[in-house]
């Protein structure tokens, strides 16, 4: 099917494949250069003072302790309201569906909702929980807000994990006279739980850094207090990185810095966990 | 010869043992509830967005938004095309689109076809996480060190301009590209890669020729999903490329992205019912549906992809 | 359809005085394509009955049939009757949980729970609130299986950490601590050794005495040496089912004989 000079062929293989080379450890190194970007700005700022003091006019005295702290509590609510039902979804899909038809337009619905833009989820947030459930700008708005938003990662990578469960274990529970719960809360959930894990680190992880149906419930008012109750208001990390990275004045973009530093740490921190986790079952098995 | 069971007499009758099991239904009951969160997520949205946009409709012929070419539904006097909207946003993905392709998939070729295993499992995490970094990030990363270097290298430059946001979002959408191409293309059979080099053809020829051609549904459905991604992208678009509705092709000039505009308003105090309002039910259902046809695309090709192989 | 080859004639169906088990003009389709046509046939209570045939005939189809773990593959139905003591198991009010519970099975691959041993054979009777002290049950199910002198010291260690032949008499284990009335075994000793063959084997001998074992296999003198019936299928069909002597010494049909003395095919 070839023909022609070999030795040329070689020389445009070689090429080629320094090209590919090339091009994806500049495209690596180009990140890195925008982290080191990043972490020299905002070092300067980063002490325990900047940890907790609340946000300010003055760049000297501005701090993030109420975006970490809404940041926790929009986390730990959004984990609350995505993660049973983010899995209950998957188990049903998985073990239970028997109509192929409903789990299929299930199936294809949730991968549609998965590329939805996070801004449309906002305008539901702003529409739906803000507005008229009436729940205002709270914690727990933007937690359901988030937890829309996130579900579809999660029942997908819960929905992978149980599927990696051997059909041999479900069959041999059946054989012992078992109901389908039975069987998932006795096998499939134990042997499934590291990878649900990780997929539901790796999407709370990205509830953490997301910004814009944040800003659209209204969350960029100014905070400067640490949310008491599920119903206070709250700004996040992400919030008061835009708050700051919009004002013209440098020191406010080297906050901006200081403040990205934060956020990448906490989710590098938990990209790691589900890291180990994941490998932690790899040798296990 | 038969006799009875040794235990258990035969008197406990299987067929009245069938219980309605309770537990086990409310069980199913939940669980199916919350599979079915997912359908009233959608249809939600789409009521939520069905509701403003149709008053607005009424108030602004649809074609006229479709089509104008003058968007000011803040100023006096009102205009409602979407176009200069549309063409900024255009701006910042093809513009994202030349950048994260070829290099995406370069990238995806070196990882499945070239890269050492080690190299790989050292790079593919860092891809993934990568993907994981936040927009607002990417935001940042353009007004504080693309823009910069921008101006620079061409003095024109505005303080927002399109381009910047435009680079920051192809590097935002190049990890997820290269990701997905490595997975295809190592979903080529290797008996296939064995076929091609036993004719004598070159690692290059191979790689072009056969390879990325049988994997190009699963290549292209990246290429698509990234594109969706970056027509959905808000906050770096919204930091750095500014707030100016523009018929332009000029990148380096200011414009404004659907997503910005939206956010602009929300940023705003604009009363609930008004028209001003309605425009961001009528902007975010245009995205909505852009977004959802590319992604439904998307799927197609990749479901066709998945037959091949599977 | 071509391979629809009817029985050259049809066989005297066995009857017992009290089957435990009987099917009916019981036929297992795969969407459309029936793996079991039209088998009838009764198991003797207390016995052991092997199901032998050529690869793809339909008798794994089969044997899921009696405890209703074709119920898990959407693709296959079923037409005709299997009476459990007289009753339908597959009857609108009979519960499939509670066949599964007096039917068991052991299957062709080890498949222990990644658990303790001692949770392998205990999580049945646990899960179906048996009454009892289940580490008494667990010692019990264990000697049965003869697998108690083995792992009395490990009942806490992982069962994947066990041998093949080990596990496969860690399922059988199993099956019996649920104390069961029937136990179906699919090739339970494909994937073992002579030696630990040859202790299953010995086991359900022992076991006969007090279950009800239907066993399919491919192995020939294994289904002499331990079964009191044998059916032969093939294609789906049901040429022949008569005592194991009968079946292996003087066969009914030709293609019973082919098949038993290796000539098949
Ligand atoms: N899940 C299934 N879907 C479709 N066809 C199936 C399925 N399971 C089995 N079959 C078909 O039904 C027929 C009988 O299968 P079965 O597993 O009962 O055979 P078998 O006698 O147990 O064979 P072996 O000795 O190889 O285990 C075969 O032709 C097989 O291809
Ligand atoms: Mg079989």
């Amino acid at each position: 099917m070839i023909s022609g000079n070999l030795e040329k062929r070689h020389k445009i293989a070689r090429a080629f494949r320094v090209l590919c080379a090339t091009v994806t450890w500049a495209s690596i190194a180009v990140l890195a250069v925008l982290l080191a970007h990043v972490s020299f700005e905002g070092f300067r700022w980063l002490d325990l003072g900047f940890l907790t003091s609340f946000p300010s006019r003055f760049p000297e005295q501005a701090g993030i302790k109420s975006a970490l702290m809404g940041t926790l509590w929009l986390i730990s609510f959004t984990a609350l309201f995505s993660v049973p039902v983010g899995v209950a979804a998957a188990i049903y899909l998985e073990e239970y569906a028997e109509d192929s038809r409903v789990s299929r337009f299930i199936e294809v619905n949730i991968a549609n909702l998965a590329g939805v833009p996070s801004i449309v989820y906002g305008i539901l947030g702003l529409v739906i929980f803000v507005r008229f459930f009436a729940l205002g700008r709270s914690v727990v708005a933007g937690s359901l807000t988030m937890s829309l938003l996130i579900l579809p990662v999660i029942i997908i990578t819960a929905r992978e994990a149980i599927r990696a469960v051997p059909g041999s274990i479900r069959q041999a529970a059946f054989a012992l006279g078992t109901t389908r719960w039975q069987v998932v809360r006795a096998h499939v959930l134990p042997s499934a739980l590291p990878g649900i894990m990780t997929g539901v680190i790796l999407a709370l992880s990205r509830a953490i850094g997301e910004t814009a149906p944040l800003v659209m419930i209204g969350a960029l008012t100014y905070v400067a207090f640490v949310p008491e109750g599920p119903m206070d208001a709250f700004t996040a990390l992400p919030i008061q990185i835009f708050n700051w990275a919009s004002r013209p004045q440098q020191e406010f973009h080297q906050l901006a810095a200081a403040a990205i530093v934060v956020l990448l740490t906490v989710m590098l921190l938990m990209n790691a966990i589900a890291v180990i986790i994941r490998h932690r079952t790899e040798r296990t098995r | 010869m038969g006799q009875g069971p040794s235990h258990s007499g035969a008197a406990d009758s299987l067929l009245k043992k069938r219980k309605f099991r309770l537990k086990e239904e409310a069980i199913k009951t939940i669980l199916f509830l919350c599979a079915i969160l997912s359908v009233v997520t959608t249809i939600s949205i789409i009521v939520v967005l069905g509701k403003e946009t149709f008053p607005f409709f009424q108030d602004v012929p649809i074609l006229d938004f479709l089509f104008g070419t003058e968007w000011t539904p803040l100023l006096v006097p009102r205009s409602f095309g979407v176009l200069p909207l549309v063409s900024g946003t255009l701006l910042i993905v093809v513009g994202a689109a030349l950048i994260a392709i070829p290099i995406g998939l370069a990238s995806g070729i070196y990882l499945a076809e070239y890269a050492s295993d080690r190299v790989r499992s050292v790079v593919k995490p860092i891809l993934e996480i990568l993907v994981g970094i936040p927009t607002v990030v990417y935001g940042y990363f353009a007004i504080s060190f693309v823009t910069p270097l921008l101006r620079v290298v061409f003095p024109s430059t505005n303080i927002f301009n399109a381009a910047s946001a435009s680079i920051v979002v192809s590097i935002m959408v190049l990890p997820m590209v290269a990701s997905l191409c490595d997975d295809a293309i190592r979903a080529v059979p290797s008996s296939l890669r064995q076929g091609a080099y036993a004719l004598g053809a070159t690692s290059f020829e191979v790689t072009t020729r056969v390879v990325v051609p049988a994997s190009l549904s699963g290549v292209v459905a990246s290429f698509v999903l990234a594109i969706s991604r970056a027509i959905g992208e808000t906050m770096a678009v919204t930091l750095a490329a500014g707030a100016t509705p523009n018929m332009t092709l000029n990148p380096l000039e200011s414009i404004q992205t659907m997503t910005a505009y939206i956010v602009q308003v929300s940023l705003g105090d604009t009363p609930a019912g008004s028209v001003e309002y309605q425009t961001i039910f009528a902007v975010a259902t245009l995205l909505f549906v852009i977004t959802l046809s590319m992604n439904v695309i998307a799927h197609r090709v990749l479901r066709r992809f998945r037959e091949v192989y599977e | 359809m071509n391979t629809d080859v009817m029985p050259e004639e049809v066989h005297d169906a066995m009857t017992f005085e009290k089957p435990i088990l009987e099917a009916e003009n019981v036929t297992i389709r795969y969407v459309d394509q029936p793996a079991v046509r039209d088998v009838s046939l009764s198991i003797a209570a207390n016995k052991i009955t092997a199901i032998i045939g050529p690869s793809g005939c339909g008798k794994s189809t089969l044997l899921r049939a009696f405890n209703r773990m074709n119920d898990f593959i959407p693709e296959a139905n079923m037409s005709g009757h299997i009476l459990y003591l007289g009753e339908d198991l597959y009857s609108k009010n009979t519960d499939p949980v509670e066949v599964r519970r007096r039917i068991g099975m052991v299957f062709q691959k080890p498949n222990p729970f990644p658990k303790s041993i001692s949770r392998n054979v205990s999580w049945g009777p646990s899960i179906n609130g048996y009454a009892g002290e289940s580490s008494e049950r667990v010692e019990k199910s264990l000697r049965k299986a003869a697998l108690w002198d083995e792992v009395k010291d490990r009942l806490n260690d992982s069962a994947t950490g066990l041998s093949g032949g080990q596990q496969q008499r860690l399922c059988i284990a199993r099956a019996l601590a649920m104390e069961p009335e029937i136990i179906l075994m699919d090739e339970p000793c494909s994937a073992l050794d002579p030696v630990s063959t040859s202790r299953i084997e010995d086991l359900m001998l022992e076991l006969k005495e007090h279950y009800t074992i239907v066993i399919v296999t491919h192995n020939m003198q294994q289904a002499a040496r331990v079964s009191d019936y044998t059916a032969f299928l093939e294609n789906g069909n049901l040429i022949e089912y008569g005592e194991t002597d009968q079946v292996f010494t003087r066969p009914a049909q030709k293609r019973t004989e082919e098949y038993v003395t290796g000539r098949f095919g």
